[in-house]
C-alpha cells in the first residue's frame, strides 16, 4: 500500500502528467499519419528526453508507444492505409466495414478493443509483478546472457522467409556494438585509426538514421501522395457496448498479445497473426473474416495493444529489450543511471508501479481523446507525403545534433538513413540491427562475468533458470528445423517463400 | 539434382535490387573479416571469453556466413526486372542527405532558427510545393520546432555566430532561445 502511495506521488507532478498527455495525444496523431510510426517519433524525441527526469522522459515515450496503434487504426479502417505497419491486419476487416457504411462502428470497435487490450496487459503486469520480483533476482549473468541470446534467436526466426537477412543484420548490429575503445582491456576495435570511431557507434545515431532519416528520405524521393479524404458520422460510443458481446475473443487476443509481448523479439506481428487465426478458427462465421468481421477487427486490435505493456516486462525485470522501441527506452534508463533489472523490483518498486499507472492513464486519455476528435484527426493526416518527409528530416536534426553537437554523428546518421531506405525498399528487417546492438553488448559483458565462475561447459547451465533457457533455445532451433523440413516436403508446386507484404516496423 | 534441391531450398521472393544489396553487404562483410587481425588485439594472460577480438570475430563471421546464404538465395530466386531503376532510387536519396549535411554545417554559423527556416523553405520548394500557403506552413513549422526545442526544451544546440552581430537588446535573447 505504501508503495502504491509512493507511486502516485511520483506521478502526481505537473510535468509527468503533461508528458503523459502530450505523449498519448501526440502518439495518436503520429500513429494516424501513414508513413510515420512510433519508432520515428521516439527516435527523434529520445535525446530531448535525456534532460528530463527519468519518469518524465519515460512517460512521454510510453505515451507515444502505447497510443500510436490506436491512431494507426483510423486510416486503416477509413482509407485502407494502415497508419502504422502493425495495423495492416486491421484493414482486412475494418475497410470492408467502412465500405458497407459502418465506418463509425468499426472505429468504435477498434478503439474499444485497443482499450481493452491495453488495460488487460497492464493488469497482467500488475498481477505478475510479485512473481517477477521473486524470479528476477535468480537471473544472474548466465541467465541474462542466455535470455539475450534467446532474444536474438527469436527476432531472427520471427522473420520467416527472411531468416538469412535477419541473421546477417543482427550480426551487423552486434558488430556495431563492438566498434570503438573496448572497456576492459582498453584496446581499439575496428576504429581504422579514426578518432570519431574511438568512442564507438552511438545507438541513438543508428536508431535515428535507420528509422527517422530513412523514412524522411523515402518520403522525399518517392512520388508525392496525399491520403484520401474521409469523414465519419454516428456515435463512436457504441463499440464499448458491442465489445461485451465479443469479450471471449477480446480476452484471448489480449492474452496472446501479453504472452507474445513478453517474449523478446516476437511482438505485435506474431501476436495479431495468432489471435486473428484463433478468432477465425473459433468463430461461428469464419467466412466473414477478411470481409468486414467485427471479431477479426477486435482480434487484431486487442492483440496489438496488449503488446506495449507486456514488452515492459523483460525490459524492467531483466534489462532486456524485446524490440526496437523498448531498446530505445533502455537508453533513457541508462542515461539516468537507473539500471533496469532484478534490483529495480527490489529497490524501486514504486517507480515500476508509477510506470504501470501511467500506462493505465494513457489508455484512458487516448480513449477520451479519440471519442471526441476522430474527424479532426482525419483532417490532420491529409499532409502530402513529401511535405511530411521535410518535417521528419528537419526534426531528425534535433535528435542527432543535440546528442553531442557532432557533424560526424549527423553524417553517420545520414549514412544509416540511406542504409535504412535500402532495407525498407527491399522489405528487409531493420529491428534485428537495433536488437543486435543492444543485446550484443549485454551478451559480451554477461559472458565475461559468467565465465569467470564456470569450469566446465555444463556449469553454465547447472542452475534451473539457465537450464530452462538453454532447453528453450535448443527446442526453438529444433522446432524451426522441423518446420523447414516439413515445409520443404509439402511444397508440391515450388513457390517462393514470403511475399510482398511489408514487414517493417516503423 | 543437387542444383534443383538447392534452388528449392533457397528460393524466396526478392524485390528488384536485392542482389546488388546482397553482393555489397557480403563484400563489406568479407572486407571486415580480412581486417580482424589488424583491427583487434589478442591480449596476453587473458582467457578466450575476455579477448577483445572475440565478439567482433563472432559477429563478422555471422555476417559473412549469413550474408553468403542471403546472396546465394538471391542468386537462386526469380529475378524481377527494374534493378537499375531501383539503384537509381537509392542514389537519389543522397541528394537529400547532402542538403541535410549543409543544414548541419550552417546551424552553428547562422543559428538554429534561421537555418531551420531556410532548410524547411528550401526543401518545400525542392519538393515542388510552390504556393505561398505551403511556404508559409513550412516557415511556421520551422519556427515552432526551433522555439519548442531550443527555446522551451533547452535542447543542446549551439547559438549561431551570426547572433553576435545583433543589437544588444535582442542578442542575449537570441543566444539563449533561438
Amino acid at each position: 500500500m505504501e508503495t502504491l502511495a509512493s507511486a502516485f506521488s511520483i506521478l502526481a507532478q505537473w510535468n509527468v502528467l503533461i508528458a503523459l498527455l502530450i505523449g498519448s495525444i501526440g502518439g495518436v496523431i503520429i500513429g494516424a499519419l501513414p508513413g510515420v510510426g512510433a519508432p520515428v517519433a521516439i527516435a527523434i524525441l529520445l535525446p530531448a528526453t535525456f534532460s528530463f527526469e527519468p519518469i518524465v522522459g519515460l512517460t512521454l515515450l510510453l505515451g507515444i508507444y502505447g497510443s500510436s496503434m490506436y491512431g494507426g487504426a483510423i486510416p486503416a479502417i477509413l482509407i485502407n492505409t494502415p497508419g502504422t505497419a502493425v495495423n495492416a491486419l486491421t484493414t482486412y476487416d475494418g475497410y470492408p466495414m467502412t465500405k458497407r457504411g459502418e465506418g463509425h462502428r468499426a472505429l468504435s470497435l477498434a478503439y474499444s478493443a485497443s482499450f481493452f487490450g491495453g488495460i488487460f496487459s497492464v493488469l497482467c503486469l500488475i498481477i505478475l509483478s510479485p512473481v517477477l520480483a521473486l524470479i528476477a533476482p535468480h537471473f544472474g549473468s548466465r541467465e541474462i546472457f542466455l535470455a539475450a541470446f534467446l532474444g536474438i534467436l527469436l527476432v531472427v526466426l520471427a522473420h520467416r522467409g527472411q531468416t538469412f537477412a535477419a541473421a546477417m543484420l543482427a550480426c551487423f548490429g552486434i558488430f556495431l556494438s563492438t566498434v570503438g575503445l573496448e572497456p576492459v582491456k582498453y584496446t581499439k576495435r575496428f576504429t581504422f585509426d579514426q578518432t570519431f570511431l574511438t568512442s564507438g557507434v552511438d545507438l541513438i545515431v543508428v536508431v535515428l538514421g535507420l528509422f527517422a532519416i530513412s523514412q524522411a528520405l523515402l518520403l522525399l524521393v518517392d512520388k508525392d501522395h496525399t491520403p484520401g479524404e474521409a469523414h465519419v458520422e454516428g456515435s463512436i460510443f457504441t463499440g464499448l457496448k458491442e465489445l461485451i458481446g465479443i469479450k471471449r475473443i477480446a480476452t484471448v487476443s489480449s492474452s496472446i498479445g501479453v504472452m507474445m509481448g513478453m517474449i523478446p523479439g516476437v511482438g505485435e506481428f506474431t501476436s495479431q497473426f495468432l489471435s486473428y487465426t484463433y478468432a477465425r478458427k473459433t468463430s461461428q462465421n469464419p467466412e466473414k473474416f477478411g470481409d468486414g468481421s467485427p471479431e477479426g477487427l477486435v482480434a487484431s486490435e486487442a492483440a496489438n495493444n496488449a503488446v506495449p505493456g507486456a514488452a515492459m516486462i523483460p525490459l524492467l525485470a531483466l534489462g532486456i529489450p524485446g524490440e526496437a522501441l523498448t531498446a530505445m527506452m533502455l537508453s533513457v534508463f541508462y542515461v539516468h543511471n537507473v539500471i533496469p533489472g532484478p534490483q529495480l523490483f527490489q529497490t524501486q518498486l514504486d517507480f515500476v508501479m508509477a510506470l504501470y499507472i501511467a500506462l493505465i492513464l494513457l489508455n484512458v486519455f487516448v480513449l477520451i481523446f479519440l471519442l471526441f476528435s476522430t474527424n479532426l484527426l482525419l483532417k490532420i493526416i491529409q499532409i502530402p507525403t513529401r511535405f511530411l518527409g521535410m518535417m521528419i528530416l528537419t526534426l531528425s536534426f534535433v535528435g542527432v545534433y543535440s546528442l553531442r553537437n557532432s557533424v560526424t554523428d549527423c553524417a553517420l546518421a545520414g549514412g544509416f538513413g540511406v542504409f535504412g531506405l535500402i532495407l525498407k525498399r527491399l522489405n528487409l528487417p531493420i529491428v534485428p540491427i537495433i536488437l543486435g546492438m543492444v543485446l550484443g553488448s549485454i551478451m559480451e559483458v554477461k559472458l565475461r562475468s559468467a565465465m569467470a565462475r564456470v569450469k566446465t561447459p555444463l556449469d553454465f547451465v547447472d542452475r534451473p533458470i539457465a537450464a530452462l533457457l538453454f532447453i528453450a533455445i535448443l527446442g526453438i532451433i529444433a522446432l524451426h528445423i522441423r518446420t523447414l523440413i516439413a515445409e520443404h516436403r509439402n511444397r508440391i508446386t515450388p513457390q517462393p517463400v514470403g511475399g510482398d507484404e511489408p514487414t517493417q516496423q516503423g | 539434382m543437387l542444383a534443383r534441391t538447392l534452388q528449392d531450398l533457397f528460393k524466396r521472393y526478392r524485390r528488384p535490387g536485392d542482389i546488388v544489396f546482397a553482393f555489397v553487404f557480403l563484400t563489406f562483410a568479407v572486407f571486415l573479416f580480412s581486417q580482424i587481425g589488424e583491427q583487434t588485439k589478442i591480449t596476453k594472460r587473458t582467457k578466450w571469453f575476455a579477448q577483445p577480438g572475440l565478439w567482433p570475430t563472432i559477429s563478422i563471421s555471422g555476417m559473412v556466413f549469413f550474408g553468403a546464404l542471403h546472396y546465394l538465395s538471391s542468386v537462386l530466386s526469380p529475378r524481377i526486372p527494374g534493378r537499375g531503376r531501383e539503384v537509381a532510387f537509392w542514389l537519389r536519396s543522397l541528394e537529400f542527405v547532402a542538403y541535410f549535411l549543409i543544414y548541419v554545417v550552417t546551424v552553428p554559423m547562422l543559428g538554429y532558427l534561421p537555418s531551420t527556416v531556410l532548410f524547411a523553405v528550401f526543401l518545400t520548394l525542392r519538393c515542388g510545393f510552390h504556393s505561398t500557403a505551403n511556404i508559409g506552413l513550412a516557415i511556421l513549422f520551422a519556427f515552432c520546432v526551433s522555439v519548442l526545442f531550443r527555446g522551451l526544451l533547452q535542447v543542446k544546440i549551439p547559438a549561431g555566430r551570426l547572433y553576435d552581430y545583433l543589437p544588444d537588446s535582442i542578442r542575449v535573447f537570441a543566444l539563449t532561445y533561438l
